[in-house]
């Protein structure tokens, strides 16, 4: 994978993409043990690996492309808050087992056609990461969206709370469709995927999945932005404390 | 309580058959047996089970715990009260007589170089 091309806009496309899949990870994890049941447990914490891989993958491609000799436990563990370029959407608190799959339905719905559209990259690393995820991404997708149409069309108290927390989720994902100069001039050159293409594919998945859910679809007028660009909700800083904490206290530790 | 439904369209939360105890939440889903085929060619194997509210989910979960290394290219999930079981009491019957007829075992057959699955 190692290629040794110093490209500023790729790294930063990578930062972004792997800082979405290590964030989420991290946020799955604390429900390790937590689960509602052992079987979901196990469930959970396989998406979990499945993203915490592709994290791996995109952070070594970024440290390679930004050409400063950063690895990516340099990059996971000892950048800032404000260095950290996922959608906000990855950080918010996963709140109670209806908020977190509501997140993950949206989330892999986007990430699904994302990598689809990826696999095409002009950026043969890229592409070949991709590759890899898009069957990972499909069973997350299968996953969230059986516990959504679960939950919906449960009992009133389930569908209660998977409402709220899509009502609580959905603004953040406006963000996942923001377009940047960076951006422009990746899907001009056929590195990364244009968000206005994949924004329907999204809607249409979610769409449909929410009407079988018997769930409404949230309408929102406010559009939090600035992950992208290193602003963040407060809620990154101290999900990052806790998965920086060993790292920063024993510098250079192995497993 | 009273104003939720027995169950939803997709059988989402069970609300009948939980211990007053709360004594776990996977006792009140019904058990399902996992078998799962290795690679294209064997018999599906018998490889434990698991708790699930519906056929749907028993397979994703089996999925999830059962072939995370990949163990297999297929799997069924059979609700284990659809088992029908031999009894411990019959084994005598079931099973002893086979003992003292060893012309059943194909022992007699020189097995052909490199068949490994006879």
């Amino acid at each position: 994978m190692v290629g040794g091309i110093v490209d500023a806009d790729v790294a930063t496309y990578c930062l972004r993409l792997g800082d979405d899949a290590l964030v989420l990870s991290q946020r799955l994890a604390e429900w390790s043990a937590r689960s509602p049941q052992l079987e979901e447990d196990v469930a959970l914490m396989n998406v979990a690996l499945d993203l915490l891989g592709q994290a791996r993958n995109l952070l070594t491609l970024a440290g390679d492309r930004e050409g400063q000799g950063r690895s990516e436990d340099d990059l996971a563990m000892l950048r800032e808050e404000t260095d950290f370029l996922n959608a906000q959407i990855v950080e918010l608190e996963n709140g109670d087992f209806g908020r977190t799959m509501a997140r993950q339905l949206l989330v892999a719905a986007y990430s699904l056609p994302l990598w689809q559209a990826l696999t095409s990259s002009t950026d043969a690393d890229l592409a070949g990461i991709a590759g890899k995820a898009v069957k990972e991404v499909e069973y997350h997708l299968d996953h969230a969206r059986s516990w959504v149409v679960r939950l919906g069309d449960g009992t009133e108290e389930s569908h209660r709370r998977v409402q709220q927390g899509l009502d609580d989720v959905w603004p953040y994902t406006c963000e996942l469709f923001e377009t940047d100069g960076v951006l422009q001039r990746l899907v001009e050159r056929g590195v990364a995927a244009d968000p206005a293409a994949i924004e329907p594919r999204w809607r249409a998945t979610v769409d449909d999945a929410l009407a079988e859910a018997t769930l409404t679809v949230p309408e929102t007028s406010w559009r939090p932005t600035g992950g992208r660009r290193g602003r963040h909700t407060e809620a990154l800083g101290y999900l990052l404390a806790e998965m920086q904490h060993l790292h920063r206290s024993h510098p250079g530790a192995r497993w | 309580m009273s104003e939720f439904r027995a169950e939803g369209g997709h059988g989402a939360v069970p609300t009948s058959g939980v211990p007053a105890d709360g004594g776990g939440r996977a006792g009140s889903q019904p058990l399902w047996e996992v078998f799962v085929r290795s690679r294209r060619g064997l018999s599906h194997t018998h490889v434990g089970s698991l708790h699930a509210p519906d056929a749907h989910m028993a397979l994703r979960n089996a999925r999830d715990l059962y072939t995370r290394r990949q163990e297999g290219v297929s799997i069924w999930v059979v609700r284990a009260s659809d088992v029908v079981a031999s009894s411990p009491d019959e084994k005598d019957a079931f099973f002893d007589p086979a003992g003292d007829k060893p012309y059943r075992h194909p022992t007699f057959y020189e097995v052909p170089e490199g068949v490994k699955n006879l």
